[in-house]
C-alpha cells in the first residue's frame, strides 16, 4: 500500500465527507471524521518520510503516466505544506461546531464535519497534485467548503461575510483558471514539470505574461496578499472560531505554497525575478501588508478581528521572504507557514475557549480573565510572543532567517522594517494582554475553564510552537532543505 | 408560484399538467441516453444528471414540492448525494486493491483491460450522474423551499 500513498492522501478525507452523509449520528460521525483527520495526518507523516529518504515520490493517477494524465508529485516543499495542513486540520476538527455558541444544530452537526473534511481534501489536493488544472479544481473544492464553513458562524453577518469572501475567492479561481487557459494555449500542456520544461521557449509572448499576471492577482487573492485581502477579516471574524483557527492556519499557507510553485518551479526565477522584475513589487507589497496590517489590528476592538489583521500583517513576512529569491528567505517564508499555522491557530483556538465561557469575543470584555482563565489567557500570550517574535518561540526562527536575508541581500532597511513591525506586533498583543491581567474582573466574568475538548487542542498548538521554537531542525532544517531544492530547479 | 392565491395552482392548468406528464418520461429517458451514450459519443454523467434532475424540478414546478418529495424524500436526495460520490471514488479504490494505481480501469477486467476501461468508466459516470442529478435537486428544494417557512 505504501505506493498508493500519496493518492490515499486526497482519497480518504474526499470518501471521509460522503460517509459522514451517510452515518448522520453525531457521535458516531465525530468519531469517524476524527479517525480521517489523523489518517490523514499519519500519511502525511509517512509521505514526509519517504521524501526525506528517497527524494521526489511521483503517483500517476489511472496509471495515464504524465504529461497525458495526472500525476501527484511530492517532494519536500509540499510534503512540508500536506503535513502542515493535515497536522492543524487533525488538531481542530474533533472540537465540532457546536461547542462554541450553537452554530449549528446538533442534528445538522454531521454537514460541518463533512464540509471540513472536504476543505482539508480540497488544500490538500492543491498542494499535492503536478497537474495545474487539477490546482485549479482542487482549489474550488476548498474554496467552496470554506465558503459554507464561514457561513455556519453564529451571527447573521456570517452570511454576509461568507457571502463576500464567495465573491472575493470566486474572482480569484476565475483569474487562475484564466491563467491556466493562457499557459495551456501557449505550451499544451498541463502538466507543472511539463510546464516548466516548454515555457522558456516562450517566455517573451504577451499571452505569457498575462497568464502570470492573472495567476499572481488570483492565487494573491485566496493569499489575502495586500490589497487583495478585504475579504479577510470578516471572513476570520464572523466564522465559527474553530473554522477560523482551521483557514488561518491553512488556507492562506496553501495559496503561498502555490505562489512558490508559480514563481520558482514553473514560470522559473529568471523570469519573475529577472526579465519582470517583480521583486520591488513585491517588496513594496509585503511591507505594505506587514504594517498597514499590524496598525489596523492596534485599532481593532474584537479579539478575532484582531488576529484576522495580525494574519495579513504575518502574510506579508511570508511574501517578503518569497521576494528575496534566496535559501534564507525562502527558508524564512516556508518555515513562517508553520509556525504561523501553529501560532495563529493556537491563538484563534484561545479565542474559541473564550467565546465558549463568555459568548464574546470584544476585546473590552476581556477584563481579568487573566485570572479566570489562566489557562487559557496564558496560551492566547504564548502565542502573541511568537508572533512578535520573542526569543525561544516559533516566531523568533521565522524573523530571524528573514533578517539575516535581507542582510544577506544588503537591504537594511527591510531587516529594519521587519524589526519595526515586530514592535507594533508587540503594541496590538500587549494591548490584549493588558486588559486580561491588569484590569479587575467584570462582576459578569466566567469562573472557570474552557472544557477541555476545547483547551487541549489549544495547547497542543501552542505547545508546539513553543517546541518549534527551540528545536528548530524539523521545521526549519525540512523548510530549509525545500528551499534548496525549489532554487535548484529553479536555476 | 405554488401559493394559494386568485391564479390558479399551476397544477391545474390543463395543459400545462398534460404537456408536463407525457413531457417528463421522455426527458427522463434522453437523460438515461445521454448517461449510457457517453462512452460513444457526446454525454456523460454531469449532462445526463442535470437533465434528469430537471425533469423532476419540471414535475416539482408543476405539482409543487410537496409532491416532488413524495417521489423523492430529501433524506434520500442527501443519501444519493453521498452514494455517487462513495461509487466514483470506490472504484478508485477497487482498482488499487486490484493492484492497478487509483482509478486504472485496466485492472477491473483480468483478461480483458478494454472491458475493465468500460466497466470503469461506466461505473465512474454513474457515480457523477447521481450525484449530479441530486446536488441539482437539493439546491432546487433548498431555495424552492424557502417561501414557505
Amino acid at each position: 500500500m505504501i505506493e498508493h500513498l500519496p493518492v490515499l492522501q486526497i482519497v480518504i478525507p474526499l470518501l471521509g465527507a460522503p460517509v459522514c452523509l451517510l452515518l448522520r449520528a453525531r457521535g458516531a460521525v465525530l468519531v469517524f471524521a476524527t479517525a480521517v483527520a489523523w489518517c490523514t495526518f499519519a500519511i502525511a507523516l509517512a509521505s514526509i518520510g519517504i521524501v526525506l529518504e528517497q527524494g521526489e515520490v511521483v503517483y500517476a493517477l489511472g496509471g495515464w503516466v504524465a504529461p497525458l494524465g495526472i500525476e501527484y508529485r511530492i517532494d519536500l516543499l509540499n510534503a512540508f505544506v500536506i503535513t502542515v495542513v493535515s497536522g492543524v486540520g487533525a488538531i481542530v476538527l474533533p472540537i465540532g461546531p457546536g461547542i462554541h455558541g450553537h452554530t449549528v444544530s446538533a442534528s445538522r452537526e454531521y454537514l460541518y464535519y463533512a464540509a471540513f473534511l472536504l476543505c482539508m481534501a480540497g488544500l490538500l489536493g492543491v498542494a499535492i497534485t503536478g497537474d495545474i488544472f487539477n490546482v485549479f479544481v482542487f482549489l474550488e473544492i476548498s474554496s467552496l467548503a470554506a465558503y459554507t464553513l464561514v457561513a455556519l458562524g453564529n451571527q447573521r453577518r456570517a452570511l454576509r461575510a461568507a457571502f463576500s469572501y464567495l465573491v472575493m475567492g470566486t474572482i480569484g479561481g476565475t483569474f487562475v483558471l484564466i491563467g491556466i487557459g493562457f499557459l495551456y494555449q501557449m505550451t499544451g500542456t498541463l502538466n507543472m514539470a511539463d510546464l516548466a520544461r516548454l515555457l522558456p521557449a516562450v517566455l517573451d509572448n504577451r499571452a505569457v505574461h498575462a497568464a502570470f499576471a492573472f495567476l499572481l492577482v488570483g492565487v494573491g487573492i485566496k493569499l489575502a496578499v495586500f490589497p487583495l485581502h478585504q475579504w479577510l477579516p470578516n471572513a476570520y471574524t464572523y466564522a465559527p472560531p474553530a473554522v477560523s483557527a482551521f483557514l488561518a492556519a491553512t488556507a492562506t499557507k496553501v495559496a503561498y505554497y502555490l505562489l512558490l510553485r508559480l514563481v520558482f518551479t514553473i514560470f522559473g526565477i529568471g523570469f519573475v525575478f529577472g526579465a519582470l522584475g517583480i521583486a520591488p513589487l513585491l517588496q513594496v507589497i509585503s511591507l505594505a501588508a506587514m504594517f498597514i496590517g499590524a496598525l489596523a489590528a492596534i485599532n481593532q476592538t474584537d479579539l478575532k478581528r484582531l488576529l484576522a489583521y495580525s494574519s495579513v500583517s504575518q502574510i506579508g513576512y511570508m511574501t517578503l521572504g518569497l521576494s528575496f529569491g534566496s535559501v534564507a528567505g525562502l527558508t524564512g517564508g516556508l518555515v513562517h507557514v508553520a509556525n504561523h499555522a501553529l501560532m495563529k491557530g493556537g491563538m484563534f483556538l484561545a479565542v474559541a475557549c473564550i467565546v465558549a465561557r463568555t459568548g464574546t469575543s470584544a476585546i473590552a470584555d476581556l477584563r481579568g480573565l487573566g485570572r479566570r482563565m489562566p489557562a487559557t489567557m496564558a496560551a492566547f500570550a504564548l502565542g502573541g510572543l511568537g508572533l512578535i517574535g520573542v526569543p525561544l518561540t516559533v516566531g523568533f526562527i521565522s524573523k530571524w532567517y528573514l533578517v539575516l536575508a535581507a542582510i544577506e541581500a544588503g537591504q537594511m532597511l527591510l531587516a529594519f522594517a521587519i524589526l519595526v513591525s515586530s514592535l507594533l506586533a508587540a503594541v496590538y498583543v500587549w494591548r490584549v494582554v493588558e486588559v486580561a491581567w491588569f484590569q479587575e474582573p467584570l462582576q459578569s466574568a466566567p469562573h472557570g475553564e474552557a472544557p477541555l475538548r476545547l483547551l487541549i487542542p489549544t495547547w497542543v498548538l501552542i505547545g508546539a510552537s513553543l517546541y518549534f521554537g527551540v528545536a528548530t531542525d524539523l521545521t526549519a532544517g525540512i523548510a530549509a532543505q525545500a528551499a534548496e531544492q525549489l532554487l535548484e530547479v529553479a536555476r | 408560484m405554488s401559493d394559494p392565491g386568485s391564479h390558479m395552482r399551476m397544477h391545474e392548468k390543463l395543459v400545462l399538467r398534460i404537456v408536463a406528464k407525457r413531457f417528463i418520461p421522455f426527458v427522463l429517458l434522453f437523460a438515461l441516453y445521454v448517461q449510457f451514450h457517453g462512452d460513444f459519443g457526446p454525454g456523460g454523467g454531469f449532462q445526463a444528471g442535470v437533465i434528469f434532475a430537471a425533469g423532476l424540478i419540471l414535475y416539482g414546478m408543476i405539482f409543487g414540492l410537496g409532491a416532488l418529495h413524495r417521489v423523492v424524500p430529501p433524506r434520500a436526495l442527501e443519501v444519493a448525494v453521498a452514494i455517487g460520490v462513495l461509487l466514483y471514488a470506490g472504484v478508485g479504490v477497487a482498482t488499487m486493491m486490484l493492484g492497478g494505481n487509483y482509478l486504472d480501469y485496466g485492472v477491473l477486467d483480468s483478461h480483458a483491460p478494454a472491458h475493465g476501461q468500460h466497466l470503469g468508466i461506466l461505473l465512474v459516470e454513474g457515480g457523477v450522474g447521481i450525484t449530479v442529478a441530486a446536488v441539482m435537486l437539493t439546491i432546487y428544494s433548498s431555495f424552492g423551499g424557502r417561501e414557505r417557512e
